[in-house]
């Protein structure tokens, strides 16, 4: 039930130390505090409707989202708001952002569920995209992209494929892999709405080939529940295990051998992919109104006592999260949220889990390498040879390093997916996407530099403009001036000349008298 | 409870220059072996001096520059410099030609640029030209070389010959033209010439391609440029043999002098070699050209030395040409 493949450029063969795999969901921990961010999205946080005092219901809306590139946030249980103010969030800057801090009563009493919607099929695209943007979905695989906007390509390129991505590249993550164990319906019902809204006739679920069992789930989900059937094509394609397979733009290659133009999105060739969590997401929230409120998070790692798979709410601080996992090993020396090649670290554990948490690694330093010290690059080339991105790692490298930004941007480092597989295999151990990631920062911060330039040079030259015009003004309405009082001698002139005139007439008529 | 902040990955898979280096080093084992085998002791008395020397410019070079010795001299990047000019010098050839070519290479070749990762040329190539430059007539103190063990001198002999000189009149007796200064003498070598001459002119190239071709198979070197660089030297010394006229034969320039050696152990030294796909094609291809073409018409019996030193200083223009473009792939 295969489609073909057509495999992709560059990657690893990673071991995907997924210590987690046969660790069945179990429910998370209800914290007494939870934290839930504003802005857990790519695009602009969301604004709170609540005010501290308030008493809130489990899946009650907190925060809407008031621009289109938003996503509104719930309460992930009940309880009274103590705190609307910042706070640590999982951001490897380490820096506060504002919060919704809500004291749990222990109740966990839910909010009156949305209005199910039993028939999708049935519904307007629109309808049902609102409910998708209402109940906060955005996309679960880590990048978090509001998903309702996901689900709205341009009418002139209208997609043809649905990618289901349960591809699950990074190491130690298994929160898909659980998920497509053993819940294949939801996120197979759910890629179904996605594929009726978009008009897209085919479904393809990617799951790679070290998760047997959940390719096998799906299968078996796919033919019991009829979609098999159905007015959709699918299949369940099962992707060789190679990083960076499950990245938006090489699993799109991979199955459908379209490439992503470099400045292009999925659907300007005809695709949307999404993260199998985020297809169960809408099926809940479809089918049983129910907002975004948890998530499944892998816990792992050797710094860990009891790793497992966790259905945490959103706003669970980490340290909470963990000490329900049985509390740190005394090892552990980092944290970090994602996987090994893509996670970021963490400085604090007080962060919550957010909607794009899929992992937290508490590591120890046996688990992980120590960042040895970089040593001088010898161009071996190993790095453009896994890039999946085609690009020459190594070049871009030598021109932030020598802070030529402008090549390193000719180069390409914006099409780095930061991936990580350049540091990987790097025999330098040259840290090789912080530097791509300064690059960025570095050429960004310059842009917003040369727009505040070009917007200063604009102002000046508007004045200068507006100072001549004004010039210009004054110096005409002088002229005018200066010919009205000339009319105005000449007038008086003439006056007289007729006074004279009219004087010597009457003279010389007197004399002739 | 806090954490260090680190940035992704957070595991790596590469094991180090180090270890490239010593798997480098590993691969010249074999033909090493043979060269001392079909040549005598003399091979190895370069081999400890240029390893002594190598080692010690380095650290001499890094302390000048208040830069840390230990990481430096770790790294292998140096012994593999050292080992492979070693191998360059003819075995009766007094011990400072070996130790002068190195120094040269260490110091000018390499940390006048700026050390590991910056040099334009290959360190190795640039002290061993030097040498050639310097010293023409200490380079051509090559045996004959027959059959194994045949050697014109014992093993104490050439110790002595290396480490204290030998007379002008053995050295006259012992030393003789190599294949290709046939060549250049009018009389090319035929294949049952190098037949004729001892497996001493083939095996330790056969050696040095075995080890390449181990390193190819680890990944470590780009097949690309021995292929581009043996391929275009066959293709033109064919063409040439082909025409009318006393001319070797294709696979006589496979095997002679440093073209085996040269095509996987220093044309592939990654720092000084293009560095793009289509341009390491250019690079390579250059190298079998230019190499033909000195041995042939040049001045010199073997050219793929000056041959590395040209395509190496050609390498970033070359780069600039192919590099890959935004989209393109």
């Amino acid at each position: 039930m295969s489609g073909p493949l057509h495999g992709f450029r560059g990657g690893l063969d990673l071991d995907g130390r997924r210590h987690t795999r046969d660790q069945a969901i179990r429910p998370g921990p209800l914290p007494r505090t939870l934290v839930l961010p504003l802005h857990q999205h790519i695009g602009e946080p969301a604004e709170p409707v609540v005010a501290v005092g308030d008493t809130v219901l489990r899946g009650q809306p907190v925060a809407r989202a008031d621009n289109y590139v938003c996503a509104p946030v719930h309460a992930s249980s009940s309880g009274t708001v103590i705190a609307i103010e910042d706070r640590p969030v999982p951001h490897p800057s380490g820096l506060s952002a504002p919060c919704i801090v809500i004291e749990t009563d222990g109740e966990d009493r839910w909010a009156p569920p949305l209005p199910p919607i039993d028939d999708p099929t049935d519904t307007p695209a629109r309808v049902l995209r609102a409910r998708i943007r209402e109940a906060g979905i955005v996309g679960l695989g880590g990048a978090a992209f509001p998903t309702a906007i996901k689900l709205n390509p341009p009418a002139d390129t209208p997609p043809d494929t649905l990618i289901v991505n349960g591809v699950e590249c990074d190491t130690h993550l298994t929160c898909d892999d659980r998920l497509m164990r053993e819940r294949p319906t939801e996120i197979l019902s759910g890629a179904a709405i996605a594929a009726g809204m978009l008009g897209a006739g085919r479904v393809r679920v990617a799951v790679e080939s070290d998760k047997p069992e959940a390719a096998h789930a799906l299968e078996r989900a796919l033919e019991d529940s009829g979609l098999a059937h159905g007015p959709l094509a699918w299949t369940i394609d099962r992707i060789p295990e190679r990083y960076p397979a499950g990245s938006e733009r090489q699993l799109i290659e991979n199955l459908t051998g379209r490439r992503v133009p470099p400045d292009g999105l999925p659907k300007d060739v005809g695709v949307i992919t999404s993260n199998v969590a985020t297809f169960a997401a809408i099926h809940r929230a479809v089918l049983y109104g129910e907002p975004l409120t948890q998530r499944i998070v892998t816990v792992t790692g050797d710094g860990v006592r009891q790793p497992g798979n966790l259905e945490a709410r959103i706003g669970t601080p980490v340290s909470e999260l963990v000490a329900h996992c049985g509390g740190y090993h005394p090892r552990v020396a980092q944290l970090v949220m994602g996987g090994s090649l893509m996670g970021r670290s963490l400085l604090d554990d007080a962060v919550p889990v957010i909607k794009g948490t899929n992992c937290l690694l508490a590591a120890t330093p046996a688990e992980l390498t120590p960042s040895a010290p970089a040593m001088p690059c010898i161009r071996c080339g190993a790095c453009a040879e896994v890039c999946p991105e085609a690009l020459t790692p190594q070049q871009i490298y030598w021109y932030t390093r020598s802070r030529d930004y402008t090549l390193a941007d000719d180069w390409g480092v914006f099409d780095c997916i930061e991936c990580g597989a350049c540091a990987w295999v790097c025999p330098s151990q040259i840290p090789l996407v912080q530097y791509f990631r300064h690059a960025k920062g570095a050429i960004a911060e310059r842009e917003k530099e040369q727009a505040r330039a070009e917007l200063a040079r604009r102002r000046h030259e508007f004045r200068q403009e507006r100072l001549e015009r004004e010039k210009q003004e004054q110096a005409e309405r002088r002229r005018r001036k200066k010919e009205a009082l000339k009319q105005g001698k000449d007038d008086r002139k003439a006056t007289i000349n007729a006074a004279l005139a009219r004087a010597r007439r009457k003279k010389s008529a007197e004399k002739e008298d | 409870m806090e954490f260090p902040r680190r940035s992704s990955p957070h595991q790596t898979g590469a094991s180090g220059v180090a270890a490239v280096m010593r798997q480098v080093l590993y691969a010249l084992v074999p033909g090493t072996l043979a060269l001392a085998w079909f040549q005598g002791t003399g091979v190895l008395v370069h081999l400890a001096v240029a390893i002594l020397v190598a080692l010690g410019t380095e650290a001499l070079v890094m302390r000048l520059r208040r830069r840390p010795v230990a990481p430096a001299l770790a790294d292998g990047s140096v012994l593999v410099t050292g080992w492979i000019v070693a191998l360059a010098i003819p075995p009766l050839a007094p011990w400072w030609v070996t130790a002068s070519a190195v120094f040269f290479g260490v110091l000018f070749g390499k940390h006048l640029y700026g050390g590991l990762g910056y040099n334009p040329f290959n360190p190795a190539m640039v002290g061993y030209v030097m040498a050639l430059i310097a010293f023409p007539r200490e380079m051509t103190y090559w045996f004959p070389a027959a059959a194994p063990g045949d050697w014109p001198v014992d093993a104490a002999a050439a110790i002595r010959a290396v480490l204290l000189g030998a007379d002008e009149a053995t050295l006259d007796a012992l030393t003789g033209a190599t294949p290709l200064d046939l060549v250049h003498a009018g009389t090319p070598p035929s294949g049952v010439f190098m037949l004729e001459a001892g497996p001493g002119w083939v095996v330790a190239p056969l050696l040095f391609l075995a080890g390449g071709l181990w390193l190819m198979h680890q990944r470590l070197i780009d097949w690309r440029i021995p292929v581009a660089m043996l391929g275009t030297m066959a293709v033109l010394a064919a063409l040439l043999w082909l025409l009318p006229g006393e001319r070797p034969a294709p696979l006589f320039h496979l095997l002679a002098g440093g073209t085996l050696l040269g095509a996987f152990f220093v044309a592939t030294d990654p720092v000084s070699a293009a560095t793009t796909v289509r341009g390491r094609w250019i690079y390579g291809a250059g190298i079998g050209a230019l190499a033909l073409l000195i041995r042939e018409f040049g001045g010199y019996p073997d050219g793929v030395a000056f041959a590395i030193l040209l395509m190496n200083g050609a390498a970033p223009f070359i780069d600039y040409c192919f590099r890959p473009r935004r989209g393109t792939g």
